[in-house]
């Protein structure tokens, strides 16, 4: 949290550190946060069209092109506890000893010990929206080349200690009837290459963010990081593993995070609002209907300039999105398609959305093209998330 | 033997005539071999929980016939006899059900253990004897150690030596102690040799070895022709243990390494660790063990839901700096969370007592409970509320759509969370926030009992900011369900307001009432706890009409009502709060006698606090904000007028309750002022007829009725008519 006392650059951040200690506990605060979101509506009906400056100036291109085009899958994150950005080194040792652990049960396993997967912590510069976001970091999880296969026969000097046999020299002997006496010999397997700089593929990507996630922060103490947005790439099983190695190290819990309808027709509203110089994807929609015995998809796709023009045609706030007009869209949509089908697409779910700027599924995957929006897809999806974890 | 016996009513001849070796088929064959009159029992087995309680009934049949089995095997077979394979058999069955169902002792084991390995009996006998050794609580260590020294001898086959180290793989865990069999580790290294035995020996080594195991003493050259995964395993322990002693390079894709030795006892295993865990130190029992196999769909968290108690050392040691895995394991200094046992331990450690890694952990442990009551400390609380809130949410049946299946699981878990705020009398923030989200999709069916205790232990705050959160969506169950769900309902309102007002008469009591987090002033306090029972006040009046004067539900209404007119008296708290006029009025023209006592009751302690409440302001004599508003006076002197009009004076429309003396024409009853006094209150009725058939004498009747009346238990009467006698005369309070 070392951004956490920097000057504000925010206008509307209301509440400063020091007046979060005034009056009540963070828990109080938290239980009040949680008390104001359930009695209205969960959303405020009204938020910004993500421009397109926000990334830092600081920020690593390559880092970016890293999360870009590329699905990931969202969780939620609650604080973690006592996690610390100058210890990455250190966690990144300790977790490539857990998964090595998990993976081979019941083993004995000495940290640090060198394994063929390899885990790199490391931070994503300005990924953030306002000073006070805490970091956001990059967990990536390498698989290097192979670089011992067993093979033929080994010789093994093992010395080992007997206890209690009292004449311990009685119990050697030999396996599998090869003769000889018991010389110290040694033998270092040829196939053992010293290569210390592997390159390895990378097997899983995860990374955790916060951008603009003033409301969390508010309610917690120093000891915490708030990263509520945690995005996964890769075997679900290796997410498992990764993650409960966060969960027992930093005491935090990971949920799977789900973008309802409602959310996703936001998303629709929001991202084809936004200006592009060129459009690389149509814009489409995807609602199911659940009918038996196989459900069905209906998916429909708009060119994107004509989603566009349809925007313009009802958005009314400038450089804002509002409810009214996000209904009103999907409603421009949905008339649209009655007229040419007969179908009531309001009666159904929709389950994807997929723009130029990035694509939704309501099992909560996303992929992100655009570059330049990328602050403004996370800013609400760390919205959502901060919105499950309260 | 063991702590908890179970399965002890199943019947010793139904025992004996069981010939299966597993735990679940024993189950089900007894279920269809049962005698058809014993139905009672069937259908206690027919349930999902195979380990129910189970009465003591034939346990000492059945020691009996275990005794005389184990003896017939220590004499070994008798040469000559008749029906020598009948007898065998019973008895070998007698000890496979025993051990199934309880375990065996430690002295039964020792002897079985010697009659399998001695060869005694024949192949198949040995094996079956073997499969059954099942502790019931720990295997001692001599045991094995006279075991093991059979195997030299020679007198078993292969197959049973096999079985042997599988059994003892698979309870090495229950054995006691294990120094001895470390000092045999020389001989079972040297069993690594016979091929049948290896991977099995393999396996006990690797349990058995110590890093003492790994010193430089003796060299040994072992070849291997094409390294087996159980060698492997024991090589790479080797390895870990002597890293400069072992230059075998192992391959680094790695396999399961061990045959599966517990297959055959899988199910005895989890019924011994679960009798070893046995009753807690503590009184409370707070169990919610990895037992609960949770579906492999849950890949996140393997066991159970609660996570597993370990202490935090590890991470925060390891976390500074290079530091190797043994130091963080050997730390002094602060006292780890896996030793604590018991209290007095606890107390001792406060000080320097690691918290566990995962503060969700502490709901599975009463020990930390306490701490965790007693420590003040923000980021603990957040991190137990933040882990709380998310399982609660994430487990929860109905807040996410899919999760039906694991309904037993959520249930048995509000369970836990409820032990837990019972056991330290609080509530849990994060229970209230999920309340909030949940209580809106709330069916009204899905864990109703626990939902509503969680209900009841809303931590106090302002009712009028909890009400449109909580209390409307209630509400809206509350009116369109059952009579038994308005009845727990208020049930749990009840226990709700008892621990708002425990928590407030400590807090008075304990701590400047500035401090108070949610309400500043007393009068605050009390304002949002008089709304709180005008709030349920309102909710019975409305029941009362919606389930046409129930008497079933009137008495919930009055149990609640009962908490409420002591409050001044039971709490100190200031504040009498009378109750809505379609409860009195519906009470006191009640068919049933135990309302109208109960009211009777409820009337006789508000007295009884008003009277405190009155005498303390003359005494006080300064103008406090807590003086009750003549209102409440006159209210109560209302109702009493018209209890008193009922039930004494035989003046029922007069004052208090009025009705216009034409409606009661119209009614028909001729003598409408005597019919609700004691003699003719409808629900007396009984009792004034069984008086009078009990020859009640003409004269002075009155008072005898009423010493009758007194004398069937009617306690409630009996207070309110003592205490009102004084001012019977001139009516009036």
């Amino acid at each position: 949290m070392d951004s956490y006392n920097a000057p504000e650059s925010t206008p509307s951040a209301s509440s400063r550190p020091e007046d979060y200690f005034i009056g009540a506990t963070p828990l109080q605060k938290r239980l009040e946060s949680v008390r104001k979101q359930s009695s209205f509506i969960p959303t405020p009906p009204r938020r910004k069209i993500p421009q397109c400056s926000q990334l830092q100036e600081d920020v690593d291109p390559q880092k970016v092109a890293l999360l870009l085009h590329k699905q990931w899958t969202l969780y939620s994150l609650t604080p973690l506890y006592k996690f610390s950005y100058s210890n990455l080194k250190e966690y990144s040792r300790l977790l490539n000893a857990f998964i090595v652990a998990e993976k081979q049960k019941g083993l004995a396993v000495e940290v640090g010990e060198d394994f063929n997967i390899k885990v790199i912590f490391s931070t994503l510069l300005g990924m953030k929206g306002t000073q006070r976001d805490p970091e956001a970091f990059l967990v990536q999880g390498l698989i290097l080349s192979p670089r011992l296969e067993y093979s033929g026969t080994i010789l093994v000097d093992c010395n080992l200690c007997l206890l209690g046999s009292s004449d311990p020299s009685t119990l050697a002997f030999q396996v599998a009837g090869t003769a000889g006496a018991c010389h110290h010999t040694r033998i270092v397997s040829k196939s053992q290459l010293p290569s210390e700089n592997r390159e390895g593929k990378v097997l899983w990507t995860g990374w955790f963010c916060c951008i603009f996630g003033d409301s969390l922060l508010e309610t917690v103490s120093e000891d915490f990081t708030s990263l509520p947005l945690f995005l996964a790439n890769g075997a679900e099983s290796n997410t498992a593993i990764i993650g409960t190695w966060f969960q027992k190290t930093f005491d935090c819990y990971f949920s799977p995070l789900a973008i309802n309808a409602f959310n996703l027709s936001w998303m629709a509203a929001m991202w084809t609002a936004c200006k592009m110089d060129h459009y690389v994807a149509t814009t489409e929609f995807l609602w199911s209907v659940p009918c038996s015995p196989q459900s069905l998809d209906i998916s429909f796709a708009i060119h994107p300039e004509d989603a566009k023009a349809l925007w313009d045609s009802v958005h009314k706030t400038p450089g804002e999105v509002t409810q009214e007009e996000v209904d009103l869209f999907m409603d421009c949509l949905y008339s649209h398609f009655h007229r040419h089908f007969k179908i009531h697409l309001s009666a159904t779910r929709l389950v994807r959305v997929s723009t130029s700027v990035a694509s939704a599924h309501t099992d909560g995957k996303i992929k992100i093209l655009c570059h330049k929006y990328l602050i403004g897809v996370l800013a609400y999806l760390t919205e959502l998330a901060i919105f499950q974890i309260e | 033997m063991s702590p908890q016996k179970r399965f002890k009513n199943v019947q010793a001849q139904n025992r004996t005539s069981q010939g299966s070796s597993s735990f679940q088929t024993t189950l089900s064959a007894w279920k269809v071999k049962q005698d058809p009159s014993n139905s009672k029992n069937i259908s206690k087995h027919g349930q999902n929980n195979p380990v129910g309680d189970y009465e003591h009934a034939d346990d000492q049949a059945e020691e009996d016939a275990l005794q005389m089995a184990v003896g017939y095997f220590e004499k070994g077979p008798i040469k000559a006899s008749q029906n020598k394979d009948k007898t065998l058999e019973k008895h070998l069955k007698t000890v496979e059900n025993v051990a199934w169902k309880n375990g065996l002792a430690s002295e039964e084991i020792d002897i079985l253990l010697n009659i399998a390995l001695s060869g005694k009996f024949g192949n198949a006998v040995n094996t079956r004897i073997l499969k059954c050794i099942i502790p019931a609580t720990v295997i001692s260590e001599d045991s094995v150690v006279k075991a093991v020294s059979w195997l030299c001898v020679g007198k078993c086959s292969g197959s049973t030596k096999v079985l042997f180290y599988r059994w003892l793989v698979a309870m090495f865990d229950f054995i006691d102690r294990k120094e001895q069999i470390n000092l045999l580790y020389g001989f079972f290294f040297a069993s690594l040799q016979d091929d049948a035995l290896c991977p099995y020996v393999c396996h006990l080594l690797y349990l058995l070895t110590k890093k003492e195991n790994g010193e430089i003493e003796n060299g040994k050259l072992i070849l291997f022709q094409g390294m087996q995964p159980h060698l492997q395993a024991l090589l790479s322990l080797y390895k870990f243990f002597a890293p400069a002693l072992i230059s075998v390079s192992l391959p680094v894709r790695k396999k399961i390494y061990f045959k599966n030795s517990e297959n055959l006892w899988k199910t005895a295993l989890l019924a011994v660790k679960q009798r070893n865990r046995g009753p807690s130190p503590e009184p409370l029992k707070l169990m919610l063990g990895p037992a609960n196999v949770r579906p492999l769909k849950r890949k996140w968290n393997s066991l159970s839901v609660i996570p597993v108690l370990n202490s935090s050392s590890y991470t925060k040691e390891c976390g500074k700096k290079e530091m190797s895995l043994s130091d963080c394991l050997n730390r002094s200094g602060s006292f780890p969370l896996e030793q604590l046992q018991s209290f007095p331990q606890l107390l001792q450690n406060i000080h320097c007592l690691e918290l566990p890694s995962q503060m969700g952990s502490v709901l599975n442990n009463s020990l930390l409970l306490h701490y965790i009551n007693c420590v003040r400390d923000e980021p603990v609380l957040l991190r137990f509320y933040y882990w709380l809130s998310q399982t609660l949410q994430e487990e929860c049946i109905w807040y996410k759509v899919n999760n039906y299946e694991h309904g037993k699981e959520f249930t048995n878990f509000l369970d836990t969370i409820i032990r837990a705020e019972c056991f330290l009398q609080e509530g849990f923030y994060s229970c209230e926030a999920f309340l909030y989200k949940s209580l809106p999709l709330w069916d009204g069916l899905c864990c109703r009992s626990q939902f509503l205790q969680l209900v009841s232990w809303i931590p106090f705050s302002s009712f009028s900011e909890v009400k449109p959160l909580l209390f409307d969506h209630l509400a809206q169950l509350f009116f369109t369900s059952t009579i038994y769900f308005k009845c727990s309902v208020l049930q749990s309102l009840k226990e709700l307001l008892q621990n708002w007002l425990l928590w407030l008469s400590m807090d008075i009591h304990m701590k400047p009432v500035t401090n108070s987090p949610l309400e500043t002033t007393l009068g605050g306090s009390m304002n949002s706890v008089s709304k709180l029972i005008h709030y349920v006040g309102w909710l019975s009046t409305t029941a009362m009409r919606l389930e046409s004067n129930s008497t079933f539900l009137l008495h919930f209404i009055l149990d609640f009502y009962e908490k409420v007119c002591d409050i001044y008296i039971n709490y100190n708290l200031p504040l009498v709060v009378l109750f809505p006029p379609g409860i009195f009025y519906s009470a006191l023209l009640s068919l049933d006698t135990s309302i109208l006592n109960q009211l009777c009751f409820i009337m006789h302690r508000y007295r009884k606090n008003l009277t405190a409440a009155k005498k303390n302001e003359l005494v006080q004599k300064t103008k406090s904000e807590f003086n009750f508003s003549s209102k409440t006076y006159q209210e109560f002197n209302h109702y009493l007028t018209s209890m008193v009009g009922c039930l004494w004076t035989s003046k029922p429309f007069g004052k208090g309750i009025y009705v216009d003396p034409e409606i009661l024409e119209k009614t028909g009853v001729a003598e409408y002022k005597n019919s609700l006094n004691v003699v003719h209150h409808p629900s007396f009725l009984s009792y004034a007829v069984s008086f009078l058939e009990r020859g009640g004498n003409r004269e002075k009747k009155w008072s005898w009725y009423l010493d009758y009346l007194f004398s069937q238990g009617l306690q409630g009467l009996k207070l309110f008519i003592r205490s009102t006698e004084g001012i019977n005369c001139n009516n009036q309070y």
